[in-house]
């Protein structure tokens, strides 16, 4: 880790993670972000050359099945969650890609 | 206590029913009738179906009438906590994003309890996506500890120790990332075992931190934790990370057998932790009681330092929070919850529903997560993280060459005041003895292990094992449990 400080940048995380944040509480995330950076910064007290990375926590090697397709719901009941249908079969979504047409 | 049924262990409860002294409608309404006393106080619960659940207790009365029940624990209620899919009932993670949800399948561990004729009963409050260590950050509710009324029960599952130690249910399903079983365990009183990483399936529980998270009982014995991790654990084909664990004996029936002492059980511990900042009086005290104990019971003590207990948060904080972001970046408002009205187009979709939906803990997690993920600091913190993990894992396989289990306080202080712990780091550090156990992927268990002097709370004592040492942890936890000075821990509500 090098040693200069990292100054967290709220507007264009936030804007990564797709997540709105109120004016009034852009500068409180600004600062705790900050501590909690801070922090995990002592990491860098550690020697972690030719040390490997952790990929997963039982260390297990590729797991196989069978690529055999299943489909335990109908469509009514993957529906059943949306926030918005169109015509009672399929998801509504505001338009994704630019040009004519309506949302 | 109110009945003879409220603060019965699971296997009293089944030994009740064998018996025909009681009946699974007796039980329920019993709990019911509780429920409706403390309920006020505790606020344990964010959702309960009373007339479902009278349903299937009377549909479990006619089975073991008939000679049909489908284990001796038929019709015994088990609250859930508010992560877990149950067909048909509402699942929101205590957050508003995922209101309304319906759940439209069991999670493996519903699917596996249901098979015993355990009866999943009401939604607990929780951290709204686990995220938290006092139940503070629910966007429905705030939850007391029964102990202390203005005080924390601890979380993330909160809703469920609070409902175990109020005598609101016999047991409780909740889930551990990095405490969240055996911290709100250790500040009600009562046991909560994290289980190895690959013993019990996450098929169907909302995921937070995906190579952390582990579905884990909360109890009011020893015994009880080991009934419900026979009945959860298992290979389960809808989760490639499962384990298969080969063995003779069931967990009930190791603890069981576990009655006598601990001769020829190695047990390490580290009395460097007594000169930890930040550790209260009472637990340090505690831990060397329970050190003691150990020893009287025929156990050997062996000191082991483990360097890495204060790296281990940091590293614990970089890698939860990155697998979150990626995780929760499906609660986005297009196919399930909530949707705000008010969008231009699909971005601002995206972010309104996520801005308004989502708590400010969950919000600062994604961001450090998105953060810590972000071009050009990838290496310097997630994978920096990653290898300090490693460390960590490959410190704990040399401890357990030295000792068959490994002590320490599950927490640094007993349970906290609502509202008193504000600043993020400071709340992080209620899980110092416990995230880098998720980190390890090994097994851990809380068992309450005195009450403070001064103000009467629990105090648990954290036994660890290696991945898949569960018989030894749960071992020397029955025996602890046998012998300790205070022999329930039962609040005054």
């Amino acid at each position: 880790m090098n040693k200069q400080k990292k100054t967290i940048d709220v507007d264009y995380i936030a804007g990564l993670a797709k997540l709105e944040i109120d004016e009034s509480k852009k500068s409180r995330f600004q600062e705790e972000m900050q501590n909690i950076v801070d922090y995990v910064d002592l990491l860098s007290e550690l020697n972690v050359e030719n040390i490997i990375p952790t990929a997963h926590a039982a260390q297990m090697k590729n797991v196989w099945r069978e690529d055999v397709s299943e489909n335990d719901f109908s469509r009514e009941v993957m529906l059943k969650n949306a926030p918005e249908l169109f015509d009672e079969g399929t998801i509504k979504v505001p338009q994704v890609l630019p040009g004519e047409g309506t949302a | 206590m109110s009945s003879n049924i409220t603060y019965k262990s699971l296997t009293q409860l089944a030994d009740l029913l064998e018996n025909k002294e009681t009946t699974s409608e007796e039980i329920c309404s019993e709990y019911f009738d509780r429920i409706e006393k403390v309920e006020p106080q505790i606020n344990a619960f964010i959702k309960l179906d009373t007339e479902d659940i009278t349903k299937k207790a009377e549909e479990s009365d006619s089975r073991r009438k008939a000679g049909r029940q489908l284990s001796r624990y038929d019709g015994i209620p088990i609250s859930i906590k508010d992560i877990y899919n149950v067909k048909g009932q509402s699942c929101n993670c205590a957050s508003k994003i995922l209101a309304p949800y319906t759940a439209i399948y069991d999670a493996t561990v519903i699917k596996k309890i249901k098979e015993k004729g355990f009866i999943p009963f009401g939604r607990n409050n929780m951290d709204e996506f686990a995220m938290g260590s006092s139940c503070e950050n629910s966007s429905y509710q705030t939850t007391s500890n029964p102990w202390d009324l203005r005080r924390v029960p601890g979380g993330s599952s909160g809703g469920s120790a609070a409902a175990v130690s109020a005598g609101e249910v016999p047991a409780s399903l909740g889930t551990d990332t990095g405490g969240s079983v055996r911290q709100p365990a250790a500040f009600c009183g009562i046991v909560g075992l994290k289980p190895s990483y690959g013993k019990v399936s996450r098929y169907g529980i909302v995921a937070f931190a995906s190579s952390l998270d582990q579905a884990g009982p909360l109890s009011r014995n020893v015994l009880d934790s080991a009934v419900l991790l026979d009945t959860i654990s298992g290979l389960d084909k809808m989760d490639t990370t499962t384990v298969r664990d080969k063995r003779d004996d069931s967990h009930e029936s190791i603890v069981r057998k576990s009655n006598e002492n601990l001769d020829g059980f190695k047990i390490g511990v580290c009395h460097k932790y007594l000169e930890m900042d930040g550790l209260s009086e009472s637990i340090k005290e505690n831990y060397m009681y329970s050190i003691e104990q150990m020893r009287e019971l025929g156990a050997e003590i062996i000191d082991i330092s483990f360097p890495y207990t204060k790296y281990a948060i940091a590293a614990y904080y970089i890698i939860a929070t990155a697998e979150a972001s990626a995780n929760l970046a499906r609660f986005d408002g297009i196919r399930y919850g909530s949707r705000i009205k008010d969008y231009k187009d699909l971005n601002e979709l995206y972010l309104k529903t996520r801005g308004r939906k989502l708590g400010d803990e969950v919000k600062r997690r994604i961001l450090l997560g998105t953060f810590v993920l972000s071009s050009g600091y990838y290496d310097a913190y997630y994978l920096r993280a990653q290898k300090v993990r490693t460390l960590i894992s490959d410190s704990f396989r040399e401890t357990f060459q030295k000792c068959d289990v490994f002590l320490s306080p599950t927490t640094p202080t007993p349970a906290f005041k609502i509202g008193e712990v504000s600043s993020p780091v400071e709340m992080y550090m209620a899980d110092v003895f416990t995230n880098f156990v998720n980190l390890a992927g090994i097994c851990g268990i809380n068992i309450p292990s005195g009450l403070t002097k001064d103000d009467n709370l629990p105090v648990g004592l954290q036994i660890l094992g290696p991945h898949l040492g569960e018989d030894k942890i749960l071992k020397a936890a029955k025996v602890f449990e046998d012998n300790r000075e205070i022999k329930e821990f039962i609040p005054d509500l």
